[in-house]
């Protein structure tokens, strides 16, 4: 059961925020969708290994060397704001 | 004989053997993309000008009489808006990357330089390719070429329709659950998922990264394998690409299917929400490859029940992770008004984002949550690995596994807007083979009472994309199926 007060966490932790009719919705979409996923709890898996990837690849290194990668411009190029050369955000600290 | 109604392959032919030029062949797509994309809304941006340059620079090599000039040379393609080209737009159709230029190129749009493709622009999806239907575009849907008051399917729908209505010969979509095959199917047009790690994902705007897979639509067979040839192989920049030779997908086309095994999965066949057209187009398919000397048999994929809710886990989970990376800092959109840095986060987050990506977000992250990742993120990853075996298991007996596309042909817009779980619905066919991590193909199966296309699903194992072209190819010489051109194409 997902409750509304589930819903405004989950907000918080994903960096979200809804007006109060908005997250009405959500916390009932959300409950919906948790009910049919919970399909999967019927299942027995004990012993089963997880899948996180299909692949057989396990940490794939390459050896640390320089190579040329994007200018400082290119780097800022999309940025919303910046400022000598660095990318600008609102004020951290009250 | 109309530019535009000619397969990719055989424009590549008519160019080298200078019956056509590329900027010709280029000029008649970018002059159909003007007569209706403003009806059919499959491009959100158009590169025409440096397109005609490529074209350009192509027909100089090939009157300098250039050799070895691949397989597809000159030949124009579009490519999905979750693809970086470097200098242009890439949105995702999305308001949070609405001014986004890429600067740099994905390894596939390097790759289709390579080969002398010009790039025409960018085609419509769902935002962050979340959904079935383009309806979550902020550009608003593609309309299908085939019907305008239905939706063209989802995600990569603007891919599909450029194809089918020839505004493009060829074009690029992502697959992470079905985003290629169900708009083919809609739309009518071949859609390739390939293995993963057959084609590099490096510069493809991430989703579910485990799952994502980017693919070619065309018109027929022979261009689809052309298309992967281009565009598949092992890349340095991608370390989920896989080191397999890539072979010359031309090879399996023309073969024989006498003696092949295909497998029925009954889960798939007969089951409630399939319609009659789509059962009696399956129908027709298996009577189709049994007078071409195919076998066949009835199978059981039994986990096929959880793949749904597998899915809507493991690939929202991925999803709120990738799409963390979008707080207003580096780029795209940012609420400048934001006050303090945790308002600008979560304001430019709620204003960015459309519904669908939300609730992705809030579901990944509820699932991934402390005190719930046991019970949903790590019990789907085992299931997931059941799902895996169940395939494993069918593949020892048979070369593949035919299934619908989808469940019906293409719904009317705003039909499944209302109810997420229906919408969800659309790609159960097509899901298991993300999840499994093996190749599919959506072939044009026929038409509806409505004459809306419908498409026949071939899957295939790992990296035996060939073995799905010379089945596929099989069946499209059998039927004339694909002679059938929409009645909004010009």
């Amino acid at each position: 059961m997902i409750t509304r007060k589930d819903a405004e966490h989950v907000a918080k932790l994903s960096l979200l925020k809804f007006e109060a009719k908005e997250l009405d919705k959500f916390t009932r979409q959300l409950e919906d969708i948790i009910v049919f996923v919970d399909k999967l709890s019927e299942l027995n898996t004990e012993g089963i290994e997880p899948t996180s990837s299909v692949i057989p690849v396990l940490n794939v290194t390459r050896e640390d060397t320089v190579k040329p990668s994007f200018t400082q411009e290119k780097a800022l190029s999309n940025a919303p704001d910046k400022e000598i050369g660095l990318f600008k955000i609102p004020r951290i600290m009250e | 004989m109309n530019l535009t109604d000619l397969s990719a392959t055989a424009l590549a032919k008519a160019i080298k053997n200078r019956e056509t030029t590329s900027k010709e062949v280029t000029a008649a797509f970018i002059e159909n993309i003007e007569k209706q994309n403003a009806g059919l809304k499959a491009f959100v941006s158009k590169e025409f000008e440096t397109a005609l340059q490529a074209a350009e620079d192509c027909d100089k090599r090939v009157a300098a009489g250039e050799k070895d000039l691949s397989l597809l040379f000159g030949v124009p393609v579009a490519l999905k808006d979750n693809m970086c080209y470097e200098g242009t737009k890439v949105t995702c159709c999305s308001k949070i990357l609405e001014n986004f230029i890429a600067p740099y190129d994905a390894t596939v749009v390097e790759k289709l330089k390579a080969a002398g493709m010009p790039i025409l622009g960018k085609c419509n999806m769902d935002e962050f390719a979340m959904g079935s239907s383009t309806e979550n575009s902020i550009y608003g849907p593609s309309l299908n070429p085939w019907n305008r008051e239905r939706i063209p399917g989802g995600s990569s729908g603007g891919s599909a329709v450029a194809v089918a209505s020839r505004m493009a010969p060829v074009s690029l979509g992502s697959d992470t659950g079905g985003s290629i095959r169900q708009p083919a199917s809609c739309c009518g047009t071949v859609g390739l998922k390939p293995t993963y790690g057959r084609v590099s994902r490096y510069g493809l705007v991430a989703f579910a990264s485990s799952l994502d897979q980017i693919g070619p639509f065309s018109r027929n067979i022979e261009d689809a394998a052309a298309l992967l040839n281009v565009i598949a192989g092992y890349d340095p920049k991608d370390s989920t690409s896989i080191k397999t030779e890539v072979p010359d997908y031309s090879r399996f086309l023309n073969q024989s299917v006498k003696g092949m095994k295909i497998a029925l999965p009954k889960e798939y066949l007969g089951k409630g929400g399939l319609s009659l057209d789509v059962s009696e187009a399956v129908k027709e398919a298996i009577a189709i490859y049994t007078k071409l000397g195919a076998e066949f048999g009835e199978v059981s994929l039994p986990h096929t029940e959880y793949c749904l809710a597998t899915y809507y886990i493991i690939a929202t989970a991925e999803a709120s992770s990738n799409l963390a990376r979008y707080d207003g800092v580096h780029y795209g959109y940012r609420n400048k008004n934001a006050k303090s840095l945790y308002e600008m986060y979560t304001s430019t987050r709620a204003e960015g984002f459309g519904d669908e990506v939300k609730r992705r977000i809030m579901l990944g992250t509820y699932v991934l949550s402390a005190g719930y990742y046991d019970a949903y993120y790590l019990k789907a990853q085992k299931v997931r690995t059941l799902i895996k075996r169940d395939f494993d298991k069918v593949f020892k007996d048979y070369d593949c596994i035919l299934t619908p596309t989808a469940p019906t042909p293409a719904f009317k817009i705003g039909e499944k807007l209302a109810d997420p779980i229906q919408m969800y619905l659309s790609d159960i066919f097509t899901i298991s083979v993300n999840l499994a991590g093996i190749p599919g193909i959506s072939i044009q199966g026929g038409f509806s009472r409505e004459k809306l296309p419908i498409g026949i699903q071939l899957i295939g194992k790992p990296f035996m994309e060939g073995e799905l072209f010379k089945l596929a190819h099989a069946y499209e010489t059998a039927t004339s199926w694909i002679k059938s051109r929409p009645p909004e194409a010009k």
